[in-house]
């Protein structure tokens, strides 16, 4: 049932790709015809290639230059111990990217960036999931509920760090004199200043800023679901709980994974909230992968060592995605068979 | 499946049965109950914020957790009659615009042959512009520092943040573009191209203006990402004059650490301006997002 449901699903939301695709198709008679290409004089072939040039153009220009070289410079610098200035020839192999893996503030930012990981999707998983079914019944005031669950996102992560900072300050803030009003202690250093503390800390924090996320993402695709199967289950005597286990939920299955998805991309390049909140610290217990390589290449200017750390990042994000993609988004993803197929029978 | 079978066995219960499971009955105070907490959790934080603003520091310091015994504007009035705040907060506008204005446009057009044109490359180039989503910026700001600011000296300047941010918008807007310009009926095309009109007329007189919707959620999405930006702009912007309103609070907090009351205003009046243009543009938000998720 859940696959059926899976393949539904899959079908609804794809419904504007193949066909268009099979439009784009037929279009490209037009361009070709004779009469026009006569009138205008050019060879076809050239002019529709001089069309694609001017329009792919600026977009390419930008995103080789500003994405997919930086990055490429990134693996070139982190084959040599370079500080930024001067000219880069002290070539030194693979050396950087030992000395980043057996750094141990790197593995301690790696594992802090895989506990983040595992703890967002397994909090905010059922919380969000449970919190959109909940929303998702016809109650009162229910837009209003989308639009302030939906706040913390709207906010900079610079924003949501600093105010939650001052409420989590040792002693005058807001949360240590509540838990001290009823006789909980609270670290000395504050939540954010101790380091059994701190990362935890840090995701709550991640959670209160992500969660509202999840919801309305969960929301969205509740709302795609067609009221007729509930009607159906109801009337065949299925109680809420039983619809939302047996039919809402499989048909929240795309939503689900490509929330997950989003949430492991993210949880593996957090910089932002850890740099306000904790700057890595304390004794190096909230580092994450991108604090570890902003601090040593801009801070310490160790561009060689910064480069291999920003190089073993993209490695981990990739593989993470690429293995997501085929074990998991890939039953989602019907429509890119036939999409293959029809591009292969239209050569 | 087992239980949906049994379940469907008391065919006599089903007068009543479909207005219970629509939360009508009991279960519904419990429904309110998490709403509420939920609210609270979420608006809590930044209540508590913007209210602090209110105070003076001896009153939260003395009572940080309780109601305000004191109510001032002096925070408030004394950010905003301060030159710094004004100043971020415009080149964190003009950053914004130019990073949407740029991914709008390229993105729009690049996703044009892209939806509408039948070529050889067309699927490896689109595949370039996916494969950008597994790009973190993280991965790239050690580079773009170095090509930035030294190689090009484009440091201190909006351009320098706008357009690799405009790079990293890119692709989820074509992923975006696509499928909604293939949705376009072909017969728009055909009437036009009979009429006369070129590939770049008919792109311009009538793909343009119907992709109004399209643009919008795309430029929403890049203006929300421009305008809470952190990293980049940490990197590239150096000079006060030139650095936008999330630099402008890490700073303040920093630099004022002791000001807490200082503090709450200041992140208070960083936020509105986001909240007022995203909260309106919620639906548009969510599309987007979805879109990117379809995509």
């Amino acid at each position: 049932m859940a696959d059926e449901a899976t393949a539904r699903r899959g079908g609804t939301a794809s419904t504007a790709t193949p066909n268009p695709t099979e439009a784009a198709g037929s279009t490209q008679v037009l361009p070709a015809a004779p009469a026009r290409a006569g009138r205008r004089g050019t060879r076809p072939g050239l002019r529709k290639g001089l069309e694609i040039a001017f329009f792919v153009t600026p977009a390419l220009v930008v995103f080789l230059g500003f994405v997919v070289w930086p990055v490429v410079k990134a693996i070139q610098y982190s084959l040599y111990n370079w500080r930024g200035y001067g000219p880069m020839v002290d070539f030194v192999g693979l050396k950087n990217f030992t000395y980043v893996l057996g750094n141990t503030v790197f593995q301690g930012a790696l594992s802090h960036n895989l506990i983040i990981m595992v703890l967002s999707i397994a909090i905010q998983l059922p919380l969000g999931l449970g919190i959109a079914l909940l929303l998702n019944r016809k109650i009162r005031g229910r837009n209003l509920l989308r639009t302030l669950v939906f706040v913390p996102w709207v906010l900079s992560e610079v924003v949501t760090g600093v105010i939650w900072r001052q409420m989590l300050q040792a002693d005058y803030g807001l949360l240590d004199t509540l838990l001290g009003s009823i006789g909980i202690p609270t670290p000395q250093q504050g939540f954010l200043g101790d380091t059994s503390y701190a990362l935890a800390a840090v995701m709550v924090v991640l959670t209160w800023k992500y969660l509202g996320l999840a919801i309305v993402l969960f929301l969205a695709g509740l709302a795609g679901v067609p009221e007729e199967l509930n009607e159906a289950a109801q009337i065949d005597g299925a109680s809420w709980w039983q619809i939302q286990r047996r039919v809402t939920i499989p048909l929240l299955g795309p939503t689900v994974r490509t929330w997950i998805f989003l949430s492991m991309i993210g949880s593996i390049q957090v910089f932002d909230m850890v740099w306000i909140l904790t700057g890595g610290g304390p004794a190096e217990s909230t580092n994450t992968m991108a604090t570890f390589l902003y601090s040593w290449g801009v801070d310490r200017n160790l561009i060689g060592v910064a480069s291999a750390a920003s190089v073993i990042l993209f490695v981990i994000a990739l593989v993470f995605a690429l293995t997501y993609q085929r074990l998991v988004l890939r039953r989602d993803a019907i429509d890119y068979v036939p999409r293959k197929a029809r591009k292969a029978a239209t050569r | 499946m087992s239980a949906m079978t049994q379940s469907r066995a008391p065919e006599s219960y089903t007068p009543d049965r479909p207005r219970k499971a629509d939360g009508a009955g009991r279960g519904n105070i419990f429904v309110y109950l998490i709403a509420a907490l939920v609210v609270a959790f979420t608006l809590g934080p930044v209540l508590y914020g913007v209210l602090a603003g209110f105070r003076t520091n001896t009153d939260l310091s003395r009572n940080p957790s309780g109601w305000p015994e004191v109510f001032t504007f002096d925070n408030y009035k004394n950010i905003l009659t301060g030159d710094r705040f004004w100043g971020y907060a415009f080149n964190s506008t003009m950053i914004a615009l130019i990073t949407t204005a740029i991914v709008v446009v390229a993105g729009l057009m690049a996703a044009y042959p892209l939806a509408r044109y039948q070529f050889r490359l067309r699927e490896p180039l689109y595949l370039v512009f996916v494969m950008g989503l597994l790009f973190p910026v993280a991965v790239a700001v050690i580079p773009l520092f170095i090509m930035i600011s030294n190689d090009l000296g484009w440091g201190d300047t909006w351009w320098g943040v706008a357009l690799p941010q405009a790079a990293f918008a890119l692709p989820t807007t074509i992923i975006i573009l696509r499928p909604f310009l293939q949705a376009l009926p072909k017969e728009l095309e055909e009437a036009a191209l009979i009429d006369g009109a070129s590939r770049i007329g008919f792109f311009w007189r009538i793909l343009l203006p119907l992709s109004g919707p399209g643009m919008v959620t795309v430029g929403v999405l890049a203006f929300v990402g421009s305008w809470n930006a952190y990293l980049l702009p940490l990197l590239l912007l150096r000079n006060d004059s030139i650095k936008t309103l999330p630099l402008g609070v890490a700073d303040f907090s920093t630099r004022y650490a002791t000001d807490m009351v200082g503090v709450f205003a200041y992140t208070s009046l960083a936020m509105i301006p986001a909240l007022i243009f995203f909260l309106s543009l919620q639906n548009k938000i969510v599309n987007g997002l979805q879109g990117a998720v379809k995509g």
